[in-house]
């Protein structure tokens, strides 16, 4: 029987075979998320209206003896930078608070055109600013493990939308770890594909040279699925990648890695990182071996500049791209009395639309461009850039995918960090180099830390356009530890129960 | 290394068009202060042998045909508008001028 | 005492520089599928691209990339082997993203020159004007400003924005420093501009109509004591908006800062606007307190990497060089040297080639061109090309060559035109302005001369040609100047008998 806690190929198995429908499905977990949001807070906006109008096409047609695509019928959650038409879109912000953009992103006209329900918008850091969800303006999202802690971010809306059993499948951002590090903290599965993979059109700008959309979801065959209906060439993104999609389904499902080379980065572990997230780790190391991998034991020297490197490109280009929030056009307008000119409008409209993790990047951004300084900072961060991508493929010369812990800590306390952006920023030390090299990287649930029985994730990272070996060896992770734990992580999470 | 004033933010807060209050000047111009000095570490490896990197994923000469498509109605353009008149977005007055 | 320009030039040296920005005549814009055309309802060619919406990404118009080529090639420029687009960030509500996506230190194409021609004390003279760069960018929404003084910036209520004109593809042509143009700086200036507009007319990449701002120029000048090699500060008058005031712009800087040195005060290095009643600028942004624009490769867009077999195939569609085709022309039309410089200068050889193309002899195509089109256009400080067209102008040489209409009346009918009678067949007909042709009512015109001045009359018929001017004066007078004089002296003397 179909609950909530099945699987998305489940669901769409059940939908195929008539034993449920996509009404059917929508509502329960419309059903879920009546009970548990109050307390998860994963949503910022549902539309009802919209999705079960798209669940009652969906079930018509297929009534009709259409044949449907794989996915039809299948409720998903949206994170909220991408733009649906009619449907508010606020990134977490104050700023476009009430606007409801005109037009459909790429990546949601390839949902619709799946047949797939949107349920609604998730919550996130404010412009995917952040790694906790704690910079939303319409407040924190909390971890389904323990409601006192952080989902992760931006992305924690998703994450934990997935983890409460509010939806089977989410879309999320990735531009410095967003889908994979929530993935990680909540324990559910998250994929940002190679950079240009899915197309950015629709997709609210962070750092255009970093950002790519990706699927979330409760196993790797889930993302894989969704991943084949986002991706793909784009006309309208000029940097999208003109080539056929790597055949993520079939790498999902052939659960064997014998004869692979997996690089184990050495600069991504050790220090820094929880003893009981090593842990986890080095067993699921392990399990790949029992599989038939070869363990192979990788330097990326750079690396250690990466995180200082993000913390300029991103911020720079984030200056630049947040520049159009000006209350001219769209969003917020604040203090207009008539007598103050557009400047001073624009001033204070930014001044209270924005909050402080946002303000503080597009000042360091803004910083980072300024005449004089653009050379030591912006320049030298995308030198850096170029020998990242040097180690990686040196890496790559040697092994077909690499790894490491996703993140270097299980789900922390909500307010633990916010204080510390620095703090805050490691987080996203191993997710990091995979954004700035623009290849593909996933994060697999490896099981509970031992000191405080919170998720684990383990990061796979394979070469551009090859995101089908990092579903391969993430498929045969993911079926190795399944059998050795006999249930899936996620029954190992409380239950909630609501208010 | 740095020193960031709180001078120094006033001024890239005017370039960005965020109104600061000397508060958040103060504060800003301290965590700009350390977050400069943690990611100036950039500079130790950037020898100048190394070309810089824009785009992840080298591709170029990317057009489009010169074809026209339609075009937003203009009732969708100025949807979001926080003010409009005569089919124009209105903005507050306009001072200086380019 | 003020100087006048004379004075000015003779103790200080101009430098000049010229920024044109060219609208292309694509079908859309630079970086979205939005339609181009002039004149739309405002925000009625505008979409998520060009309105600067969260998430919407630019896609390059390839026919602006090719666009641009080609005019770099015209210009004898180097096609880049590597450009690419950056951002110039800096606020202003008509510009959507807040950011201009322009190109910064990887322009498309570099270093060509133009060569140009002059009219000196010491007869004409080449100058070879330097090209430093051709780039691409976009151009900016329009803003209107309600209340307070009506048009004008300061003192406006508020502001109304129309996005239809943001994203129109621009290209931007910079010279390098022009020296050495001495007291020519005005006549080196407007030559230029004249050629550039030309060569990106025979290009068919622009409508360079000046007037409706597809063709604009900013005139950077700058002045160094006579002698002193060194160089001044300069100032940027933006939106020269004609040929005659590219010239005008030149003389009123000249005049402008040589007054400033004079009198011991700097130069200030700002925008400045141009005047078009008055000739002169008045101050706008001060560079002094310039904008950081804080330029970075653009994350959006890909570099542009033309290979050399598109350079070239882009080559060979390049049109007549305008040089070739003025030798031509002037081989053609038999012209004199110094007549074809100043039909090139005053921007007027599209025009009577056209018109003699639509069948005038052209000697008569020039001179009315040159002549009395100019005149007019002189005196309304106007380009002669706005007053009339080459057919009005082809229609009214017909009529004289096919003897209806005089020179005299020929005029008449062009200042009719002129004034917005409509063609010259309209003028004609409503000024009543027909040669009078008709034999009889011309005979009766000369009876009755010959009866009031009968000695005069038996002059001519003992042999005194010469003494039938008074009787032609006394026709032609008799039939208001609407006759043809040639016609009435035919008729005369075979009346007279001679």
């Amino acid at each position: 029987m179909t609950t909530i806690r099945s699987t998305a190929a489940e669901m769409a198995a059940a939908l195929a075979a008539g034993t449920t429908t996509s009404v059917e499905l929508t509502n329960a977990h419309y059903a879920q998320i009546e009970k548990v949001d109050g307390a998860v807070h994963a949503f910022l906006h549902l539309d009802k209206e919209g999705a079960l109008a798209q669940a009652e096409a969906v079930d018509a047609k297929r009534k009709s003896g259409t044949e449907m695509p794989p996915l039809a019928g299948v409720p998903l959650a949206l994170k909220d930078l991408l733009t649906q038409k009619g449907v508010p879109t606020t990134c977490g912000s104050r700023m476009l608070e009430g606007w409801r953009p005109p037009y459909d992103s790429t990546v949601v006209s390839k949902l619709k055109a799946a047949g797939i329900v949107i349920l609604g918008k998730t919550n996130m850091d404010e412009f995917a600013m952040g790694s906790s969800t704690e910079n939303s303006a319409y407040g924190p999202t909390h971890n389904p493990w323990d409601l006192a802690r952080i989902p992760g971010g931006s992305g924690g809306g998703s994450a934990a939308a997935l983890a409460a059993f509010e939806a089977p499948l989410a879309i999320g951002s990735d531009t410095g770890g967003s889908i994979r590090q929530p993935a990680a903290v909540t324990g559910t599965v998250g994929v940002k594909p190679t950079y240009g993979g899915v197309s950015r059109y629709g997709l609210i700008a962070f750092s255009s040279s970093l950002d790519q959309a990706g699927p979330c979801a409760r196993t790797v065959l889930d993302a894989a699925l969704l991943h084949e209906v986002i991706a793909g060439h784009d006309e309208r993104d000029s940097t999208s990648i003109n080539a056929p999609v790597p055949q993520v389904v079939k790498a999902a499902k052939k659960l064997d890695v014998k004869g692979m080379k997996i690089g184990v980065v050495k600069e991504l572990q050790g220090e820094g990182f929880q003893s009981g997230v090593l842990s986890r780790f080095h067993e699921s190391l392990d399990a790949l071996v029992s599989a038939g991998a070869e363990l192979v034991e990788v330097s990326c020297p750079n690396f250690d500049y990466a995180l200082a490197a993000y913390y300029l490109i991103a911020p720079s280009e984030c200056s630049s791209n947040l520049a159009r929030f000006d209350s001219m056009r769209y969003g917020i307008r604040v203090g207009d009395n008539g007598e103050r000119s557009a400047e001073e409008v624009m001033k204070l409209t930014r001044h209270e639309g924005f909050g402080p993790e946002v303000k503080r990047r597009i000042i360091l951004g803004t910083y980072a461009l300024s005449s004089g300084y653009y050379d030591a900072y912006y320049g030298s961060a995308q030198k850096v850039r170029t020998l990242i991508m040097r180690d990686f493929n040196a890496a790559f010369a040697k092994v077909d995918v690499l790894v490491s812990p996703t993140a270097p800590t299980t789900a922390f306390k909500i307010g633990e960090q916010v204080d510390d952006p620095l703090a805050m920023y490691l987080n996203d030390i191993a997710t990091i180099p995979v954004n700035l090299a623009g290849i593909g990287g996933m994060s697999v649930p490896c099981g509970l830390a031992a000191e405080d029985g919170l998720p684990v994730g383990f990061q796979i990272m394979s070469p551009a356009m090859r995101d089908d070996l990092m579903y391969q060896v993430g498929g045969t992770l993911e079926a190795a530890l399944l059998s050795k734990w006999g249930a899936p992580i996620l029954d190992k999470a409380p239950v909630l129960v609501g208010n | 290394m740095s020193g960031i004033s709180r001078e120094d933010v006033a001024h890239l807060a005017k370039l960005a068009r965020i109104e600061m209050n000397d508060a958040e000047l103060d504060h800003l111009a301290k965590e700009m202060d350390v977050i400069l000095g943690a990611v100036a570490r950039v500079q130790e490896v950037a020898a100048s042998d190394v070309p810089p990197t824009s785009h992840p994923i080298p591709v170029n000469n990317i057009v489009r045909e010169d074809i026209v498509r339609p075009s937003l109605s203009p009732e969708e353009a100025l949807s979001g508008a926080p003010a409009q008149s005569e089919g124009r977005f209105k903005v507050p007055q306009i001072l200086g001028e380019e | 005492m003020a100087l006048n320009y004379d004075q000015a030039v003779a103790k200080y040296e101009p430098t000049l520089g010229l920024e044109v920005h060219v609208e292309l005549n694509t079908k859309s814009k630079m970086f979205c599928s939005c339609a181009t055309e002039f004149g739309g309802a405002p925000n009625t060619q505008t979409c998520p691209v060009c309105l600067g919406m969260p998430g919407a990404l630019p896609v390059v118009n390839g026919r602006a990339i090719e666009s641009s080529i080609l005019i770099g090639l015209a210009l004898n420029c180097s096609v880049a082997p590597f450009s690419r687009f950056a951002r110039k960030n800096y606020f202003y509500p008509d510009m959507p993203k807040n950011f201009q996506t322009s190109q910064y230190d990887e322009p498309i194409c570099v270093n060509g020159y133009l060569d140009i021609e002059i009219e000196t004390d010491e007869g004409l003279k080449a100058f070879r004007v330097e090209i430093e760069r051709v780039h691409m960018e976009e151009d900016t929404g329009k803003s209107l400003h309600v209340g307070g003084a009506t048009g004008r910036i300061h003192g406006a209520d508020y502001s109304l924005l129309d996005y239809n004109r943001a994203g129109i593809p621009l290209v931007e042509i910079v010279t390098k420093i022009v020296g050495g143009t001495g007291k020519y700086a005005p006549q080196v200036a407007r030559a230029y501009v004249t050629e550039l507009r030309d060569i990106l007319r025979s290009l068919g990449v622009s409508d360079v109509k000046m007037e409706q701002g597809s063709m604009r120029c900013d005139v950077n000048l700058s002045l160094a004591p006579m002698g002193s090699g060194a160089l001044g500060t300069r100032s940027e008058t933006k939106n020269v908006n004609s040929l005659r005031s590219v010239e005008r712009a030149v003389i009123g800087e000249v005049i402008r800062q040589s007054n400033r040195l004079e009198s011991g005060e700097r130069i200030v290095q700002e925008t400045r606007h141009f005047l078009e009643e008055s000739g002169q600028t008045r101050p706008g942004r001060s560079k002094e307190q310039a904008e950081d624009y804080r330029y970075f490769p653009e994350p959006d867009l890909v570099p542009v990497v033309p290979d050399s077999a598109w350079i070239e195939e882009l080559r060979s569609t390049l049109p007549e060089k305008p040089s070739t085709r003025r030798a031509r022309l002037q081989a053609d039309w038999s012209v004199p040297d110094k007549e074809m410089t100043s039909l090139v200068n005053a921007g007027l050889l599209d025009v009577v080639e056209e018109t003699i193309a639509l069948g005038a002899e052209p000697t008569r195509a020039r001179s009315w061109w040159l002549g009395e089109v100019s005149r007019l256009a002189n005196e309304r400080e106007v380009d002669p090309t706005t007053l009339i067209t080459s057919a009005q102008v082809a229609e009214v040489i017909a009529l004289i060559e096919s003897g209806d209409l005089t020179d005299k009346l020929a005029r008449q009918v062009v200042e009719g035109v002129i004034a917005g009678e409509g063609n010259p067949s309209a003028v004609i007909a409503q000024r009543g302005l027909k040669v009078v042709s008709d034999d009889g009512a011309l005979m009766t015109a000369i009876e009755a001369a010959i009866a009031s001045q009968p000695e005069t009359a038996e002059r001519i018929r003992g042999g005194n040609i010469p003494a039938a001017g008074a009787l032609i004066g006394a026709v032609m007078k008799a039939t208001g100047g609407q006759a043809d004089a040639a016609k009435v002296r035919e008729l005369l003397l075979k009346h007279l008998g001679q």
